[in-house]
């Protein structure tokens, strides 16, 4: 029994990088509507960025980890402006095929660069460090980090949509981009930020998930997947939903993993379809 | 206002009379080749119908029924393990196998399109994916095709190796011809024109009657029934299958660069994009990931700015059409 309770906590923490993992995706289709196919080749382009700082500067990665986020989030702002922005409109088509476009270019350009082999990042025995409680529940001190730290940015970025005046003009524009533009609001610029902050968040997942474990290149799409499960299980239009989502999601692996080795991400996907099946608009939507 | 206007409608020019003959003639070009073309020949032609129909697959999706999916190599997966199961397992001729497999794939999706159908858009995109991934992982699972490491097709060692290679090309060739034919001719049916309404406005085509949900159902499991065959085809072809490869993301990968290049929502986009995309891969085959780098950028210049595509943009220019899906109206 006590082992169950062992792996649920585990599951949790690391929905905790789901979590992250899935903000992102969350705030750019509920400001403009755009799935970003590329979302979890960009994640893992924030590892790969991440490497040269530690590895030849001999840089903490926890202070790469801003420059990193910083430097994300100007790629985001002037991919929006320069490139997505022309590809929004009523039809979905365009946005989905050049961000599946990005996904193919940011996937292969890494291996051209970085070659396929599997890279991680390395804190010290920080990594390996874990709280005991009782005989068989043990924390990992990074974990539970990476779970505080996606509760506070999901809190943050909600108090950022709802006290302030950028966030205001995220959600006018959301509503209604025309209108919001006769208020001066100039939508390109708001969705240029939106994607901004999209790719800040995903910095943040990409090198804890680099810390956690090994990345290739071709680590992308399935972070795509699991970001994606988070927000449609979470439900849509809410970050503490999808912050939920993905817990769920991590309890879901965790559960089918220590069921038998290979079960854990079929487990995952299979909640995800049940969801689906059952509440298509997700666990906590909002009404 | 006293007389009526006249008109006609148009539904091809004269040069599509020649262009039919000319069509004719490839085809029969086509099917003659076991007579002439040597066994590495037909293999490399296989190789491209089966892309061919899978880009043409995915265009009747995306491009017609405005409904663009991540995902379909699922059903090259399912339609290529289908052939393994009836026709190394349950002993069923190869070739009989592989209609067959095309069937058993199409009902498959039936419940798979009650998931997918529950999402829209961009997350319908995705929600394929995910249910790919499902597909990968269970036959990765599964003993009797040999897990994930796979298996051969060694039944076929009983078949002549001519027979073997002339009849694979011949189904190959039948398929590129029926699939080509029965898109052209249901674009052209009613059918094809409640797809376009739904691809420009769905809530209009609702409005006028147009039964959406129906339709749209009716082309993701026509796409399915066409991509599984070509997975059958396909590793008919190369007699062995694994499923990293069955269900690889470059199955679908290739196939919207195809369309998307050539021009999606035309029926000669596709060949188009398919001649780049051999021609890309043969210029790039000694440059490794530098060919898929070169396709996603170009794919991405000619959605930004040509959205129609090559063929499309060609299209808009000189109005040719080989195969007239439009209604023209001539007054007077």
């Amino acid at each position: 029994m006590i082992e169950w309770i062992d792996t649920v906590i585990q599951g949790v923490l690391l929905g905790g990088l789901y979590a992250l993992f899935a903000a992102g995706l969350s705030i750019t289709y509920g400001v403009m509507r755009l799935v970003n196919i590329a979302h979890g080749d960009f994640i893992v382009l924030a590892g790969f960025a991440t490497l040269p700082l530690v590895q030849t500067l001999g840089l903490h990665p926890f202070v790469a980890l801003p420059l990193v986020a910083l430097a994300m989030a100007a790629l985001g702002y002037a991919l929006q402006m320069g490139l997505l922005n022309r590809t929004l409109g009523p039809d979905i088509l365009p946005p989905l095929l050049v961000t599946f476009g990005l996904s193919i270019v940011v996937q292969n350009g890494l291996r051209e660069a970085f070659s396929a082999d599997a890279q991680s990042l390395q804190i010290g025995e920080w990594q390996t460090a874990s709280l005991q409680l009782g005989e068989a529940v043990a924390i990992g001190w990074f974990p539970l980090l990476v779970f505080v730290v996606a509760a506070c940015m999901t809190w943050g970025v909600s108090l950022l949509f709802s006290k302030t005046t950028v966030g205001m003009a995220l959600r006018a524009t959301s509503d209604d981009p025309a209108t919001a533009s006769l208020m001066g609001i100039r939508a390109k610029h708001v969705y240029a930020l939106a994607l901004a902050l999209s790719f800040a968040l995903m910095a943040v997942g990409g090198v804890f998930s680099g810390i956690r474990t090994t990345f290739t290149p071709d680590s992308g799409p399935v972070s795509l997947l699991y970001a994606f499960e988070a927000v449609v299980i979470g439900g849509l239009g809410s970050l503490w939903g999808t912050f939920a989502g993905a817990v769920v999601l991590g309890v879901a692996q965790a559960l089918g993993a220590k069921m038998d080795a290979g079960f854990g991400i079929l487990a995952g996907h299979l909640v995800f379809l049940l969801v689906l099946v059952a509440k298509p608009n997700g666990l906590f939507a909002r009404k | 206002m006293d007389s009526a206007i006249d008109f006609v409608v148009l539904r091809s020019t004269p040069a599509n009379r020649v262009i039919g003959w000319a069509l004719l003639a490839f085809c029969m070009a086509l099917i003659s080749v076991p007579w002439w073309g040597d066994a590495s020949l037909m293999r490399w032609m296989v190789e491209v119908i089966c892309f061919l129909v899978l880009a043409q697959m995915w265009n009747l999706m995306a491009g017609y029924g405005g409904l663009i999916s991540v995902g379909q190599q699922a059903f090259v997966g399912l339609g290529g393990y289908g052939l393994f199961v009836l026709a190394q397992h349950l002993r069923i001729n190869p070739f009989l196998a592989v209609p067959l497999a095309g069937v058993a794939a199409a009902i498959l999706a039936v419940p798979m399109s009650k998931l997918v159908f529950r999402l829209r858009g961009g997350y319908f995109a995705v929600g394929t994916w995910v249910v790919s991934e499902v597909c990968r992982i269970w036959v990765s699972n599964l003993s009797l095709v040999g897990g994930g490491s796979g298996q051969s097709l060694t039944v076929m060692a009983s078949i002549q190796r001519d027979v073997r290679e002339s009849v694979t090309y011949w189904m190959a060739c039948a398929l590129l011809i029926v699939t080509f034919a029965t898109v052209y001719g249901l674009l052209r049916s009613r059918f094809g024109l409640g797809l376009t309404a739904i691809r420009d406005s769905e809530a209009a085509a609702e409005s006028q009657g147009v039964r959406v949900a129906t339709l749209k159902f009716q082309v993701y499991v026509l796409s399915a029934l066409g991509t599984a065959m070509v997975g059958a085809l396909y590793y008919l072809n190369v007699l062995r299958i694994a499923p990293a490869s069955a269900f690889d993301l470059g199955w679908v990968v290739a196939a919207i660069f195809m369309v998307v290049i050539g021009g999606i929502g035309t029926l000669e986009g596709p060949i188009v994009g398919a001649a780049v995309f051999f021609f890309l891969r043969w210029l790039l085959s000694d440059y490794g990931s530098w060919y898929w780098l070169v396709m996603g950028g170009v794919a991405i210049v000619v959605m930004v700015f040509f959205p129609k595509g090559l063929w499309g943009s060609i299209q808009q220019r000189w109005g040719v059409q080989v195969f007239p899906l439009q209604r023209r109206l001539k007054v007077g």
